[in-house]
Parts: C-alpha cells; sequence; structure tokens
C-alpha cells in the first residue's frame, strides 16, 4: 500500500524553520508578489499555526498556501534545508481532507487517474487544438476538461497529439547483449504533447545498444495531484506505476521529463509501501547518457561549420536534486550547438503545474523574467530536460513577442545522431 | 484588539489591499530571526512617505504603536509587534530612484533588496560595500535602522558609513530629510548618523541617500590556517600593523572547525585550531603582491596550511568552508543562540579563552567564528531546548559572555543591535546617565511613545 505522509508527521520538519527570512531570495512566488504569506517562511508559519490549533484553514490561509508552485527552490536554498514544498502539499491534502478537492483538483484527479479517460481527451484535443485558443460556450462540456482560466487567458498550448506516444511506439525495442535494460517512464507531456520527444529518446538509446521497455499500462506520475492535494490519486497512480514498473525485471527507470524524475524519485520516495522502491532505479535520461558513454561517442562526430546558439533552463526538479551539470554536458558535446549560459538559468520558468491555471497572471509574471534572460542570452533556442518548462518557456516567449524556440534536450540530440 | 474604526482610517489611506486585519497575514507578520512571536492587530503595506506621515498622524494621535518592518530577518526582535498595534511593512517601497555615477551617489526606497542594489551598481562600475550575511534578503532599511556590517567593514566600514542623506517620517508624523547628496555637509546636528542603527525607533526610513566607490578591478581570496587562535589573531595584526587592509578578515575558532570537519567532507587538517579566510580586492597588479607579502608576513605565527585561490572557483571553494559553519553547527545541538559581541581586535583569543571557560563551566557547546579584522565574534551557544534547564543555563552563560566583553573594552552587540533581545542587558553596557540622554532624544521626537516602543529600552 503507498500512503503520503500526513502534514501532521511534517512537524519536526516545520520546526527546523528558523524564520531566518533566506527563503525570501529563492522564491519565485514570492518575488513576484512581495507577501509574507507567498514566501516558503510564511507558508510554513501558517502550517504549523494550522497545526497547533491557532487558525483554520480558511480562505486566506488556503489562498497563501496555493500560493506555491512547488518547485523547491526554498528547501534548496534553506541553511536547515526545510522541505517546503513537500510541507505545502501535505497542507494540501489535510485542506482536501476538509473541505473536499477544488472543482479543478477534481478534474485533475479524474483525468490523469483514468488513462483511458486521458487518451479520449488527447484525441478531441488534438482535432480541437485549434479551438482551444478561442473561448468555448459556457455549457461546452470541454470547459470542465480543460480548466477555464487556460482558454481565457490566452495561453498558447502546443497541440496535442492524434496518436499518444505510447500508442504508437512497441513494447519492447532489444538493444545489444551485455548493456542494461531500462524501462522508459514517459510521462503525460512527452506522451500526450511530444511525441517526438519519446521518438528521440528511443533513438538515443537504440544509438548506444541499450533495451528499452515501454510499460503501456504506466500512469501519470502523480504531480498534478500532489499539487492539487489529491492524495488518495497520487497513492493510486504510484500503486499503478509500481506495478507496471516492475513487471519485468530493468537495471533503471529513465524519465525525460524532470517532473517525472521527481514524482517517482521524491514523492515516492516519501511513501510508505513498496511504491519508495521505485526511486533509487530512477535516472534522468541524461544522467543515464553520459554514464554510458555518451560524451565519447558524440566527440566522435564532426563538428557542424555553423552551429545553433543554444542556452539551457534548469527546470527546478532536476535543479534541487543536484542535477545541473548533466544536462549542461550533454547539450556541449552536440555538434551542432554552440552553447551559451544564460542569467539565472536555475530560476523557476513560472509553470508550477496546476499552479499556472489557478494563477496565470503571476505564472506569467514570472515566466517574463524568464524570456528576458532567454532573450539576453542571444540564444536561438533555449532547450530544457522537462515537456512542463518547454510549454511556460514558449508561452512565456510568445508573450514577450520573441523569436526563440523552447526544446527538449533529447530533439537536438536527434538531430545530431546518424539515422 | 484595535478599533473597527482605525482600521477603516487605515483603509481610507492605502485603499482595502494593503490593509489586512486577516489572521494569516498577522500570524505571517508575527515573527522574525529572532523566532520570537507577537501577533499584531493590523499589517499595512504603504508606497509612500505621505501614506506613512498620514500613519503616523493617526497613530499618535489615537496612541496605536507601530512597529516598522523590512524583511523580517533581524537578530534582536526589532521588527516584531511586541504590544499588538500596527506593523508597517516596507515592502511595497522597493525603487532604486536613482543612481548619479557622476557624483558617486544613489538614491533608494527602504525596502530595497541589499543584494539587488549591490549587483545593480556594480554593473555601472560602482560599488556598496556593506555586506551582512543576510544580503540577499534583508532590506536597505532595515540594514541603515540596524547599521548592519559584514566581513567587508574591516576595510570599508559599516552602513552608517556610507549613508550621506535620509528621508524619515517622524513618529508624529512629520517628513523631514537629514544630510544630502555631497559628500561633505556640517550644518547642524547630523541626524543621519543618529537614524543609523536606531532600530526604527526615533523615524520611519523611506529614502537613503547612499554614497558609492568605484568598484574594485579584482580581489584574491586566501585561506590560512593556524596552530592556535593566538597566531590567527596575531596575524591579524601583523597584516594590518604591515599597513595592509584587507577587504576580508573572517576567522573560525577551532570547535567551529571541528564541527565544520564532522559535519561536511571538506579538507581540513587535524594540526588546524583556528583559520583565517583573507581577501584583498584592488587593481589586478597589486593584489598578488599583497598576498604574497601577507603571506611571508604571517608564516611564522604558526601557518598549519595557506590556501591561496587563483580562479573564482577556487575562491568560492575557500568561501564555502566558511559557509558550512551555519549548517554544521546544528548538527551539534538543534538550538542556537547566536550572539554578536565585539572586542578590540587584539583581544579576540583572550575573549575567545574566556568563552571556552564559560562553555566548559555551563557544559554547554559554545562555537565562535566572525569577523577577525574588527573584533566582532559570532558566539553561538549550542543547546537543545528540549532538555529540561538548557535554556535557562545558556542565558546566564550569555550573560556572561556579554559581561566579559564589556571587561574587555568590548560591546554586546556589533552587528544586530538590541530590540528586545538585549534590552534586558543595556545597564550592563550604558550607565544610567548615558541612558537617560538617550531615552531623553527618543522623548524628544516620540512623545506618545507610539513608535516601535519597548525596544532597546526596555518599558517601565
Ligand atoms: C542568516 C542571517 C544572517 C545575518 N547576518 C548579518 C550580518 O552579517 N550583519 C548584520 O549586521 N546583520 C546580520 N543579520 C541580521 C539582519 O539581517 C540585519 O539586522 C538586517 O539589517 C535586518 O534587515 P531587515 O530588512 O530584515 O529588517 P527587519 O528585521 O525587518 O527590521 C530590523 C529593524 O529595522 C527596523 N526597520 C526596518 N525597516 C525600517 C525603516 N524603513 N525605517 C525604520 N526602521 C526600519 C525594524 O523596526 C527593526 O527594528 C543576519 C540575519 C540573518 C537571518
Ligand atoms: S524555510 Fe529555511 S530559509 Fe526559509 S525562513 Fe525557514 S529556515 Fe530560513
Ligand atoms: S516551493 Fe517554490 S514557490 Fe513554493 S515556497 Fe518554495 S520557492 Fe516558493
Amino acid at each position: 500500500m503507498a500512503k503520503l505522509k500526513d502534514l501532521e508527521a511534517y512537524r519536526e520538519e516545520i520546526e527546523q524553520c528558523v524564520k531566518c527570512g533566506a527563503c525570501r531570495a529563492h522564491c519565485p512566488v514570492f518575488g513576484a508578489e512581495r507577501r509574507e504569506g507567498r514566501v516558503a517562511r510564511g507558508k510554513i508559519a501558517l502550517s504549523q499555526a494550522v497545526l497547533d490549533g491557532e487558525i483554520d484553514f480558511d480562505a486566506k490561509v488556503m489562498e497563501d498556501l496555493s500560493q506555491c508552485l512547488l518547485c523547491g527552490s526554498c528547501g534548496a536554498g534553506c541553511p536547515n534545508k526545510v522541505p517546503t514544498e513537500e510541507i505545502v502539499a501535505a497542507a494540501r491534502r489535510r485542506i482536501a481532507q476538509e473541505k473536499g478537492l477544488s472543482t479543478f483538483g477534481k478534474g485533475v484527479a479524474a483525468v490523469i487517474g483514468r488513462p483511458k479517460l486521458m487518451n479520449a481527451l488527447a484525441k478531441t484535443g488534438g482535432k480541437l487544438s485549434n479551438l482551444l485558443f478561442k473561448k468555448l460556450p459556457e455549457n461546452s462540456g470541454l470547459r470542465l476538461r480543460f480548466p477555464v482560466p487556460y482558454l481565457e487567458s490566452g495561453r498558447t498550448l502546443p497541440p496535442f497529439t492524434d496518436k499518444p506516444f505510447r500508442e504508437r511506439c512497441p513494447d519492447r525495442i532489444e538493444g545489444e547483449a551485455g548493456k542494461p535494460t531500462v524501462a522508459f517512464f514517459t510521462g503525460c507531456g512527452i506522451n500526450y504533447m511530444y511525441p517526438a520527444v519519446g521518438e528521440a529518446f528511443l533513438k538515443a538509446l537504440k544509438f548506444l545498444g541499450i533495451t528499452v521497455i515501454i510499460p503501456k499500462d504506466q500512469a501519470c506520475c502523480g504531480l498534478p495531484a500532489v499539487a492539487a492535494g489529491a492524495g488518495s490519486t497520487v497513492e493510486t497512480l504510484a500503486e499503478q506505476n509500481f506495478a507496471a514498473l516492475t513487471r519485468e525485471p530493468v537495471d533503471f527507470i529513465l524519465t525525460a521529463c524532470a517532473s517525472c524524475n521527481a514524482g517517482l524519485v521524491k514523492v515516492y520516495g516519501d511513501m510508505e509501501g513498496e511504491c519508495a522502491e521505485l526511486g533509487p532505479k530512477t535516472r534522468d535520461i541524461f544522467v543515464f547518457l553520459l554514464e554510458q558513454g555518451l560524451a565519447e561517442k558524440l566527440a566522435e562526430l564532426p563538428r557542424a561549420a555553423v552551429r545553433k546558439v543554444v542556452t539551457y533552463h534548469d527546470p527546478c526538479h532536476l535543479r534541487t536534486q543536484g542535477i545541473t551539470q548533466e544536462p549542461r554536458a550533454v547539450l556541449k558535446a552536440l555538434p551542432q550547438v554552440e552553447y551559451v549560459e544564460m542569467e539565472n538559468a536555475g530560476t523557476c520558468c513560472g509553470l508550477g503545474g496546476t499552479y499556472s491555471v489557478y494563477h496565470y497572471e503571476n505564472s506569467k509574471k514570472i515566466g517574463a523574467l524568464k524570456a528576458g534572460n532567454i532573450e539576453t542570452s542571444g540564444a536561438e533556442l533555449v532547450a530544457t530536460d522537462c515537456p512542463g518548462c518547454i510549454m511556460q518557456l514558449q508561452d512565456s516567449i510568445n508573450h514577450a513577442g520573441g523569436k526563440q524556440r523552447a526544446v527538449h534536450i533529447l530533439e537536438l540530440l536527434n538531430e545530431a545522431l546518424p539515422d | 484588539m484595535i478599533e473597527a474604526r482605525i482600521v477603516r482610517i487605515l483603509t481610507g489611506i492605502l485603499g482595502k489591499e494593503h490593509v489586512s486585519t486577516e489572521k494569516a497575514d498577522l500570524l505571517c507578520y508575527s515573527y522574525d530571526a529572532t523566532q520570537q512571536k507577537f501577533l499584531p492587530d493590523v499589517v499595512v503595506h504603504p508606497a509612500t512617505a505621505a501614506e506613512i506621515s498620514l500613519i503616523m498622524k493617526m497613530a499618535n494621535s489615537e496612541k496605536i504603536p507601530v512597529f516598522p518592518r523590512g524583511a523580517g530577518s533581524g537578530f534582536s526582535g526589532g521588527s516584531l509587534p511586541t504590544k499588538g498595534g500596527i506593523v508597517l511593512v516596507t515592502e511595497r517601497m522597493n525603487r532604486i530612484l536613482e543612481i548619479d555615477s557622476e557624483n558617486l551617489v544613489a538614491t533608494v526606497e527602504p525596502g530595497v533588496v541589499t543584494e539587488q542594489f549591490q549587483l545593480v551598481v556594480e554593473k555601472l562600475g560602482l560599488f556598496y560595500p556593506p555586506d551582512p550575511a543576510s544580503l540577499k534578503f534583508s532590506t536597505l532599511g532595515g540594514n541603515v535602522a540596524e547599521c548592519a556590517g559584514g566581513p567587508r567593514c574591516v576595510k570599508y566600514g559599516v552602513t552608517k558609513d556610507f549613508i550621506i542623506g535620509l528621508e524619515i517620517v517622524t513618529p508624529q508624523g512629520d517628513i523631514i530629510t537629514t544630510g544630502g547628496p555631497t559628500m561633505k555637509g556640517v550644518v547642524g546636528y547630523d541626524l543621519t548618523k543618529l537614524i543609523c542603527g536606531s532600530e526604527g525607533t526615533l523615524g520611519i526610513i523611506t529614502r537613503i541617500i547612499i554614497k558609492l566607490l568605484p568598484l574594485p578591478e579584482a580581489k584574491q581570496t586566501m585561506l590560512v590556517m593556524f596552530a592556535s587562535i593566538d597566531g590567527a589573531a596575531q596575524a591579524v595584526s601583523a597584516i594590518i600593523g604591515n599597513k595592509i587592509i584587507p577587504t576580508t578578515l573572517e576567522f573560525m575558532d577551532g570547535r567551529t572547525i571541528d564541527c565544520v570537519r564532522k559535519a561536511t567532507n571538506l579538507e581540513v587538517p587535524e594540526a588546524a585550531r583556528a583559520l583565517l579566510i583573507i581577501e584583498v580586492d584592488g587593481d589586478r597588479e597589486f593584489l598578488a603582491k599583497q598576498v604574497e607579502k601577507i603571506a611571508a608576513v604571517i608564516q611564522p605565527l604558526g601557518v598549519v596550511e595557506t590556501r591561496i585561490a587563483k580562479t573564482p572557483a577556487e575562491s568560492e571553494a575557500l568561501w564555502q568552508i566558511r559557509r558550512s559553519v551555519s549548517a554544521s553547527l546544528r548538527k551539534v545541538n538543534p538550538d542556537k543562540f547566536n550572539e554578536d559581541i565585539c572586542v578590540p581586535r587584539s583581544k579576540v583569543p583572550e575573549m575567545i579563552r574566556k568563552v571556552d571557560a564559560i562553555s566548559e563551566k555551563y557544559g554547554i557547546p559554545i562555537v565562535n567564528f566572525g569577523h577577525a579584522g574588527d573584533g566582532n565574534i559570532h558566539v553561538n551557544v549550542m543547546i537543545d531546548k528540549k532538555i529540561p534547564g538548557e535554556a535557562e543555563k545558556a542565558e546566564k552563560a550569555i550573560e556572561e559572555v556579554f559581561k566579559g566583553a564589556l571587561t574587555l573594552g568590548g560591546t554586546m552587540s556589533g552587528e544586530h543591535g538590541v530590540g528586545i533581545a538585549k534590552a534586558p542587558y543595556i545597564p550592563l553596557e550604558i550607565t544610567p546617565k548615558a541612558a537617560d540622554y538617550m531615552k531623553a532624544i527618543k522623548q524628544a521626537l516620540d512623545p506618545n511613545n507610539i513608535l516601535n516602543p519597548g525596544k532597546i529600552f526596555l518599558d517601565n
């Protein structure tokens, strides 16, 4: 049985906050809206007050706790490493228990908890993706499915694919004998929105002779449900993924999405139950590729005469796990890439999953800073390692009127590798 | 509890959005880095001096206490609403109004975060040296109110040495300016210096005029390990005696080194019982020479090892040892009382020995590090509050530490101020007569004692 921790179980972590205020320098939400309730310290103080029975989850407390991207930047910069994002997630679960899930939270739970529905929706989404930019009638069922703020906000979304990635690819691709066998945890972003990234993933592993299994019955990692406070959905998904990913023996589980990586490593890692076993086996794709000697192989390829200027955006969910050098190393090793570092590459893009749905204006503000840094870096492409970030980065660039494109590093790797 | 009428007046002045009596907001502005907690009745976020003036006029006539607050990173409880009332937050007043590169002067609002200001002026080749360790999040207003200092003070001085003019709102609601943008100015009493370090008890700072320097071309960092704290202290005297004033002269005592050694994998040899991080800045060509000279001067003083950084990355690696202190201390004991006594430079070893004796007497670990160049020692009394009697023991130990510093001609606080944390100890350092004059100043400016009451001096 997979079981997430209750808010009460975080009391010790909460008490480790010495109220120094250092998180003020790291919290993107606080940066956009300089109010103490928005910063990690404030959210911890409120969670503590709730535990102590000093305050209920009133509207203001819930609003403050909703103002968190769960990006983990505060914890990474905190002298005492207080895991605010876990505390906030636990507080949201408590809110959902006491007050019920929000309408949107219910939507998230209903959709991501049911892969079939998700597939069906994505296909409809594919056909309707043009429509998505236009206002839908109030009584449209789609309004319930796709959160209203998205439709009315002018956000640019990538088109949903007609055929999800996992429906296009085989269950197993045999590699060379003696090389590791891995399971590919695709995540929803790649499966429904960026199937080309999935194809690139397979090409990279084929290039290195790795055997890949793509379990068809894997589900969403559950991070959107974590953000929405839908605890039982997260637990169900964790169990489902555990079953899917352990059916056949594999050496590693690979992700090409920072959020999925954090989901498997950190969220499942903190759970009671066997799901926690998935974390130690999970690797980010670039960490794995480098271990398998990708850099050396790339060094053998001729360096292109004309190269694309590319910069890198650190997805929070990798950066806060200390994975910052590997994606850069792959980019730098690509023959057709001229790498430039942008300023503040390590600050959040502002997506934060459901955060950008509830707080799109703030999300845009945070994204605008990023778009500015991309522009000043002089890069034509901003590469990253997370489909969610790609979506948000492109949206921010579009709003800023920039010409740059946001891509997954795997897409660039795909170009570089021989067919 | 504050009357609804008062909240309505505040809302009239500031607009609904910037006045809050919501419990969540009261909780969020109830603490600072001292971790004590006092709930205000109302939190306000003004944007201009004019608004603050109206608030103060109302508060003065209604006799409602007002507590100015920057980032709430204070270590002495200065921003805590100990008597309820109004917490006045400067978070919205965060504009850099002017940077005059020709005259090396800048004007800012109080809510500007220190490091952000530094980064902006450094892009223009200018330099604002005060660098409290909290610079990434504390505000310039809070820095001025506390007269914050940091490692670079040895060479450049503290916050007040860079503040040449202020605009303040007085407790009675008048908006006045002190000083101005000139490098010299001797007309009238120097109210600017009086407000610097007044801990928000004499006026609310609404604008700050800052003196800037040209940005030094380069800096170089070295780390020197000594066999004893005396060696390190003599090194400090020897360096300064040889007419080299480094930008930074940070030290760690043997116990601090032990903590770092235990908690991290940073390599520090067993023989090292004290350590100095020395940084020099200036023209590139002079730096290497200065570093060489420093190394030569201190070599006979029991140097165990010297590491000189050649690149910024190597320099960062040296600072890493200093930066890992805070986290490593937590492994000693969960709760920390961080005092910031200051003694004459040459008395540092004597003070450390006193602290070691106090630590032994009470059987609680005390770890020292700080700014050797200006004698500012961070005395960290490490306890576990959950163990009965520990907190009381720590309190006694701290009082002895203060007394020890005073007998050496030092002070109870070099950086963090008095606030509420050190108010009870004021009579140890300030004579009753001197205290009377200070209180007379407060009385003149704030006859109703409404601005940050109960701070620095105990109300009785
Ligand atoms: C990790 C850490 C490291 C630190 N390191 C240092 C250090 O190296 N050196 C050092 O000196 N201090 C240090 N401090 C203490 C603290 O950061 C400083 O005192 C800082 O100047 C406080 O700024 P603040 O904006 O947080 O002010 P607050 O804590 O909000 O307020 C501090 C005082 O200033 C008053 N005040 C704030 N704004 C105004 C205003 N506009 N007008 C009038 N009064 C005002 C408040 O009433 C209060 O009395 C450290 C603190 C922490 C948590
Ligand atoms: S969360 Fe960490 S950084 Fe923020 S106030 Fe607490 S201890 Fe300091
Ligand atoms: S997780 Fe991110 S958004 Fe949430 S409090 Fe921490 S830094 Fe801020």
